[in-house]
């Protein structure tokens, strides 16, 4: 009997490693012979801490949101064999979202002990490496990745093989193999799964490209902000190297040896740009190089480098133990494989989902991630992060895939998807990402450090009832500007949000600049709130909640609300009883 | 060599020049701010932008190599828009203060602006606001009209090696400054001014008593006299007086570079306690003379001493501040035509 408790860092945040001590307290109370484990994060963050039981028949029945008191029940329960009655046993609805999808790069998350390397090897791992070296040349290896048809899932979705093999090409004896384990974009967490619970298949990935391209050195390139993936990296390669997988000749065949080190960086968006994270491992300001040339051409200290994501790396060890074919039978014909998605925003299901190429995004959205919260209704969704772009309803039964997704203006990127409902403003939607891109812009180049600037500004001036005429058409017209002058992919793609949204919501911008009012009732600055006599019954509380004395009237009077000294903070609006109070 | 076709017409190119070496050997004009051919190129300012067909984007002309059978535009309607866009954004940003600012003349941002027709930024908002930083003894950096090229920062990392810049905060609040903005008296700077000599705008200005427009100063070529390197600068003059100089752009031995001495050390020229003529001591007295006079003294000595005790009872001692091949000479007149070897120079400044 076993139980295994995920101890990934949002099942930590959730109270993880406190049900894992109430777990062994009770179990030593108990006396069963139940042992305790630990494994990464499953991808239901909204479900966290997550427990799951392993009976001796090999049964698992997993428990889901296991505070103290059920972690106590757990124990008793098993105790007495009853674990189905537990109330916290996991819904059937919530099985099924799991169910729906198609695990490869997430394949042993939450189901194996990150910090063992044994359950990794038990489930098949540092099979593919061992194959790569006994039985195939590097060529070989490269080619089955392209039979996969595996693309980078780091943002640019290029062809992994070709890079690979650009990077094995370029002349030189000297070569490095880098993984960018940055990931900036807010809200995508799917490399530090794999990182957390997974860091072997990382590893072997990363192994198996160095053998591929003829690179004997790789470095993690891992934010700062991501300490438990760095410990758990840490205490994989230390159990690698025990085993002879890292700075050994791999199975004494005299053909290769790889040895690997972590890099933490300090946390900046643009440092996951490919060379900008260059600039950075070589000790400078992280800030980009002209391309070309390409890091296959000169790249770490000028010599021939491959960088790859982790969730590309993590696919790897797949391809080359089941063959690229058995890979490529997922997903669409130009979009091979499955896509690790972060569901966020105003999405009943938060959390991390793996799913084939080719599901619809209502499938997604609405299948696995149960929906709208609230059952609010669905208005559009940012794909891609702040370099993407936000796909309205009228796209909910696109295919994901590459090609389907940047017709609609918005990327594939890492993975990202922010749901938006009715209540969210699309100007203010793309106004919170160009703040973000704005602080995250280098500053090296003229048209992203002073464009994003005044773009943003503009959105500013806009949300505020500020807006002129022109405006529009001004955005446009820079946004473009700014996308095709850039030096690097962040300002290349920096005007993404605005973009997309003028072109679905272009209505919402209207209304903003031409009759002062935001639809969806977000900004500020463009609501006022009245007090309807008809309904108010002069109870007083809007006038005793309001923090400015906005609101005057005597008792069992009508009130009123003087619209110069609102701040527009909307208590009233809550705390009114009679639905008196309305916002326009 | 290699084939590229630049607005149509096809040209033969070293292949490892730049799209913007191509365009200068075939004589087209690409406005470049933040490129120096003697750095890495650093493609920041987005001026050079050209159109290369097969590429998505707008490319740099600076730092994209060519390519056999590449296709480049440098002038069409969308390469001109973005360059404007450029313009409009960097004076968005810029106090509009040509009427008096001291590079006006000679300024690229100003040049580019009057070419392209930008009169002055479209965009409304905020602008850099910053005390200037006056602590250098010869040079003052007004923060506001940095531009960040990066000439500055990247002409003392990569060859003054001195490291005393950097690039200061991200995005919008970027900066060309010493570490923490502390002034470049409180930083590394030795005050070499190779960075005042590559600003394109009026960001770094060396100190000057007077103003003076740039069209009314001339610049006379010379060699520094400072030392045996034999540095090419620039005498600056105004109505007759050396006012300040700078390095020669290009060429040898100093490839545009200059020490603090050959940038600023130009005041004695018009001192008044300058020597402008030789002196001879007359009676224990120092009295001016011609160079004849001078001239003709020397060498009736030099032959008397040299017949009376021999060759060797000379010696010569020249200075550092000659150039080499002063220096070549003058031993050369001592070993071949008196003598003798005993021959020295300060070798210190
Ligand atoms: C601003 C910016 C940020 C990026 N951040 C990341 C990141 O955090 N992680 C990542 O893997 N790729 C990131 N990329 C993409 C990388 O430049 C690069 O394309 C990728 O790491 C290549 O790996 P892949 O081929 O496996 O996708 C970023 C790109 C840009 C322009
Ligand atoms: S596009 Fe933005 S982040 Fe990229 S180099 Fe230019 S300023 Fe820096
Ligand atoms: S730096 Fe150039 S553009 Fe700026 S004020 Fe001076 S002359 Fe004008
Ligand atoms: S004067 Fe010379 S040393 Fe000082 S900052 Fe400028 S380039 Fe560097
Ligand atoms: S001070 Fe001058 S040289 Fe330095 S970055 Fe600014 S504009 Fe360029
Ligand atoms: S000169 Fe090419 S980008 Fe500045």
């Amino acid at each position: 009997m076993k139980l295994i408790v995920g101890q990934g860092s949002c099942g930590i945040a959730a109270g993880a490693s406190k049900a894992y001590k109430i777990l062994e307290e009770e179990i030593k109370n108990s006396g069963a012979n139940i042992k305790l484990g630990s494994t990464g994060c499953i991808g239901m963050c909204y479900l966290e801490p997550i427990v799951d039981f392993i009976d001796d028949d090999g049964k698992k029945t997993t428990f889901v949101k296991v505070d103290e008191e059920i972690a106590k029940q757990i124990v008793k329960d098993i105790v007495a064999s009853k674990v189905d009655s537990n109330e916290n046993v996991i819904s059937d609805e919530d099985k099924e979202a799991l169910a729906k999808q198609k695990r490869i790069s997430l394949r042993n998350c939450g189901i194996i002990d990150p910090e063992n390397i044994d359950e990794y090897i038990e489930s098949g791992g540092y099979k593919a490496i061992e194959r790569c070296i006994k039985e195939m040349t590097p060529e070989e290896v490269i080619e089955e990745v392209k039979v996969s048809g595996l693309r980078g899932r780091g943002g640019a979705g290029f062809p992994t093989w070709f890079k690979f093999n650009a990077a094995r090409q370029s002349p030189g004896t000297e070569k490095y193999l880098v993984c960018n384990a940055d990931e900036g974009d807010p809200g995508a967490f799917m490399d530090r799964s794999v990182l957390e619970g997974d860091p072997h298949a990382l590893i072997e990935g990363m192994i198996i490209a160095g053998y591929a391209i003829g690179a004997s050195e790789g470095i993690i390139y891992v934010r700062a902000e991501y300490p438990l993936a760095i410990k758990r990296l840490n205490i994989a390669m230390a159990q690698a190297e025990e085993r002879g997988y890292l700075n050994k000749d791999l199975f004494g065949e005299g053909k290769f040896k790889f040895s690997l080190r972590i890099k933490a960086g300090a946390g900046a968006f643009v440092c996951g740009e490919e060379t900008a994270l260059l600039e950075s491992l070589e000790g400078n300001r992280g800030t980009p190089r002209p391309k070309p040339p390409f890091p296959a051409q000169k790249g770490y200290w000028g010599k021939p480098t491959n960088i790859n994501n982790v969730e590309t790396f993590a696919n790897v060890p797949f391809i080359l133990a089941n063959g690229g074919d058995a890979f490529a039978a997922v997903g669409t014909e130009d979009s091979k494989g499955t896509k690790v998605f972060a569901l966020a925003g105003k999405i009943k299901k938060g959390g991390l989902v793996e799913v084939p190429m080719g599901m619809t995004i209502r499938e997604i959205i609405f299948g696995i991630g149960g929906g709208i919260a609230e059952d609010k209704g669905f208005k559009a969704v940012q794909m891609g992060g702040p370099s993407g772009g936000c796909i309205p309803a009228e796209f909910l039964d696109i295919p994901v895939d590459y090609a389907s997704i940047t017709k609609t203006g918005a990327i594939m990127g890492s993975g990202g998807m922010v749901v938006m409902d009715e209540t969210t403003c699309m100007v203010d939607m793309a106004k919170f990402f160009l703040d973000f891109t704005c602080k995250e812009s280098c500053g090296k180049c003229t048209p992203c450090r002073e464009g994003t600037k005044r773009m943003l500004e503009m959105l500013e001036k806009i949300t505020e009832g500020k807006g002129e005429p022109g405006d529009i058409e001004k955005l446009e017209e820079l946004g473009k500007f700014i996308n095709s002058a850039s030096l690097c992919g962040l300002g290349q793609t920096a005007s993404n949000p605005v973009l997309t949204t003028i072109r679905y919501f272009r209505d919402e911008y209207e209304a903003h600049i031409n009759d002062k009012k935001c639809p969806a009732k977000q900004c500020k600055a463009l609501l006022t709130y009245t007090i309807d006599p008809e309904k108010c019954t002069g109870c007083t509380i809007c006038a005793r909640n309001c923090p400015v004395e906005a609101i005057t009237g005597t008792l069992k009077e009508p009130h009123k609300i003087n619209p110069d000294i609102c701040i527009k903070c909307g208590k009233c609006y809550e705390v009114c009883r009679f639905g008196a109070v309305s916002v326009e | 060599m290699v084939k590229i076709e630049i607005n149509d017409v096809t040209y033969d190119v070293p292949e490892d020049f730049t799209v913007l070496q191509a365009c200068e050997q075939a004589g087209i004009d690409i406005p470049t701010l933040c490129n120096d051919d003697r750095l890495v190129a650093h493609a920041a300012c987005r001026m050079c932008l050209v159109e290369v067909e097969g590429m998505r984007n707008l490319m740099t002309a600076c730092s994209l190599k060519v390519s056999d059978g590449m296709k480049v535009k440098t002038h069409t309607p969308k390469v001109i828009e973005a360059r404007r866009s450029v313009l409009d954004l960097l004076m968005s940003n810029h106090p509009n203060d040509c009427l008096t600012c001291e590079k006006s003349g000679e300024c690229k941002l100003q040049d580019y602006c009057y070419e392209y027709g930008v009169e002055r930024g479209s965009f409304v908002g905020e602008r850099r606001d910053l005390p200037p930083d006056e602590s250098n003894e010869f040079y003052d950096y007004d923060r506001n009209k940095c531009i960040l090229c990066g000439r500055c920062v990247r002409v003392c990392e990569e060859l003054q090696c001195t490291h005393a810049l950097t690039i200061d905060n991200r995005g919008f609040g970027a900066l060309a400054d010493t570490p923490f903005r502390a002034g470049r008296a409180e930083s590394t700077c030795v005050s070499c001014g190779n960075c005042v000599a590559v600003c394109p705008v009026g960001a770094l200005l060396p100190k000057r008593e007077k103003r003076i427009r740039a069209w009314d100063t001339k610049k006379v070529k010379t060699t520094c006299t400072y030392c045996g390197v034999g540095c090419q600068l620039e005498l600056i003059t105004h109505k007759g007086k050396v006012i300040g100089s700078k390095p020669v752009e290009q060429g040898e031995p100093n490839h545009g570079l200059l020490c603090v001495k050959g940038s600023y050390a130009t005041d004695f020229i018009n001192h008044e306690e300058r020597l402008k003529t030789p002196l001879i001591r007359r009676n224990g007295v120092l009295e001016e003379a011609s160079w004849n006079a001078a001239f003709d003294l020397i060498v009736s000595k030099i032959k008397e001493t040299k017949e009376k005790y021999g060759s060797n009872s000379l010696g010569g001692f020249t200075s550092a501040r000659c150039t080499n091949e002063d220096n070549y000479l003058f031993q050369k007149l001592f070993r071949a035509v008196i003598g003798t070897n005993n021959v020295d120079h300060c070798a210190r400044l």
